[in-house]
């Protein structure tokens, strides 16, 4: 229990982290093969390897990060989208940081910036509606992407571009849903995972009720969980306890943010803009039915995708990436072939170098060395 | 962008469009309340509360102490500077 001395709260660690030691003794299972508990949030990739939770934890348990990056799941064609969209003429592109240097097949939105496109770099998608009415002798366009989080963010501001008649503001629609992805990532045969861990922020907006099925229909446990190191030691404390005891229930540990039902008004906001799209690409996961939204029929003037004329090709990954593997947790990031070499968060081949949500870029900004001679 | 950032509500800038000052680690900024004003009797009660801001909207209401513990963790993740400079950064 190396690394605990740097938790807000050491002795409430090592005392969650003793009970972890007891419990997963009393699950004959994990005697034969370690438990795979994903990790479904980036928020919590991001925790467990900047305090090195993996080192902490039995060997018997095996965390499995998963896709729910959205910045680290978003394909080279729309990216594509994205470049052909700001080199039109007369068009401002607005986008998160975060996905300014996530690469296309021929460049990413800072390369095109560099090229003399109009990209800026906006912290919320008002601020893009703002610019719209602040150059209405331009097209202003919004790069949405994100999970339940920042879908209400964006449905809300079209509304307000309706209301407010602004005809120069459109928005190119990624967002993504969380459900359908937990459900493929059950559905696939090249993993079993245990149990997971529910992404804290995502629940705060959809609420507990939606992640049923997978207690029912898929007999797994789910814990809903905040981000502190502390947090994410709990919540598999949690899940173990549900294992051991033959379980499978939905929790929240994260209730001082996470209602039960979820936040009304950003569903009410997200229903009314979008509706589910038949499929969505992701990075490394390939078509995942219904996993990503549209902007619905009424909207329908401020949809990017009907107002331009977008590329919109399918464009594979580069062959020397290993993405899709480490996505769905057949590798670890250092096991990628061109992971630390031709792939450094500095000089990403993968999007999962590129947000400090990515599995890699956490990986390489905190991996410790332990791990890789594992 | 996923974790959001705390900030204490200072001012309400324009009740009908749920438009409030929010002070980020004393960066202002504005932000839209539409989604916790259910949760007030109305926008002028939120004046001084902590809420959990996600690009630019409020999402949810939070107390001051869960405030301080999500801005240390934010901290230690060395994901605060990033955090409010896109905050201040408007694409002007
Ligand atoms: S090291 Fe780079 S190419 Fe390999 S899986 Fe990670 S992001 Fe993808």
């Amino acid at each position: 229990m190396k690394f605990v001395d740097e938790f807000r709260d050491p002795k409430m660690a090592k005392a969650v982290l003793e009970q972890i030691h007891a419990v997963i003794k009393e699950i004959p299972k994990a005697q034969q093969q370690p438990l795979q508990i994903m990790e479904v949030c980036g928020g919590h990739t991001h925790s467990i390897f900047r305090y090195g939770l993996e080192q902490l934890l039995p060997k018997e348990i095996e965390l499995v990060h998963g896709p729910g990056c959205p910045v680290c799941v978003l394909p080279m064609g729309r990216v594509d989208d994205c470049v052909a969209i700001a080199e039109q003429p007369d068009v401002i592109f607005t986008t998160f940081g975060d996905a300014m240097r996530v690469p296309g097949s021929k460049k990413s939105l800072q390369q095109a910036k560099a090229d003399g496109c109009d990209v800026r770099m906006v912290y919320s998608p008002m601020d893009a509606l703002a610019l719209a009415i602040a150059n209405p002798d331009k097209r202003v366009v919004f790069f949405g992407l994100g999970f339940e989080t920042t879908m209400p963010s964006t449905a809300l501001t079209v509304k307000q571009a309706k209301v407010q008649g602004i005809d120069n503001f459109f928005l190119f629609c990624n967002h993504i849903t969380i459900i359908p992805t937990i459900k493929a990532i059950l559905d696939s045969p090249d993993m079993y995972i245990d149990g997971f861990l529910g992404p804290g922020h995502v629940s705060m907006v959809i609420g507990q009720k939606p992640y049923e099925f997978v207690s029912r229909h898929y007999d797994r446990p789910l814990v809903v969980s905040g981000f502190e190191p502390l947090d994410v030691l709990q919540s598999i404390h949690m899940l173990l306890l549900q294992i051991r005891d033959g379980e499978a229930r939905i929790e929240n540990q994260y209730k001082r943010i996470v209602p039960d039902g979820g936040n009304t008004q950003a569903l009410q906001a997200v229903a009314e803009v979008f509706e589910l799209r038949e499929f969505f690409e992701w990075r490394g996961l390939g078509s995942i039915d219904h996993s990503g939204v549209q902007i619905r029929e009424g909207y329908a003037a401020f949809d990017a995708e009907k107002q331009f004329t977008l590329p919109n090709l399918k464009i594979a990954d580069p062959k020397s990436c290993q993405c899709g593997e480490v996505l769905k947790g057949v590798i670890k990031p250092w096991q990628c072939k061109v992971f630390g070499k031709q792939c450094t968060p500095e000089t990403p081949l993968g999007a999962l170098m590129v947000s400090t949500e990515g599995a890699c870029s956490a990986y390489h900004s905190y991996g410790r060395i332990d791990a890789v001679n594992m | 962008m996923c974790l959001g950032i705390p900030g204490q509500i200072v001012e309400i800038v324009d009740a009908e469009q749920m438009l409030a000052m929010v002070d980020v680690c004393g960066v202002k900024r504005e932000v839209n309340l539409a989604c916790v004003l259910a949760e007030a009797a109305d926008a002028g009660s939120l004046i001084g509360r902590w809420t959990l801001v996600h690009v630019g909207f409020a999402m949810s209401l939070i107390d001051e102490q869960e405030a301080q513990k999500t801005l240390e963790l934010l901290a230690e993740f060395g994901e605060m500077e990033e955090e409010l400079a896109a905050i201040r950064n408007t694409g002007a």
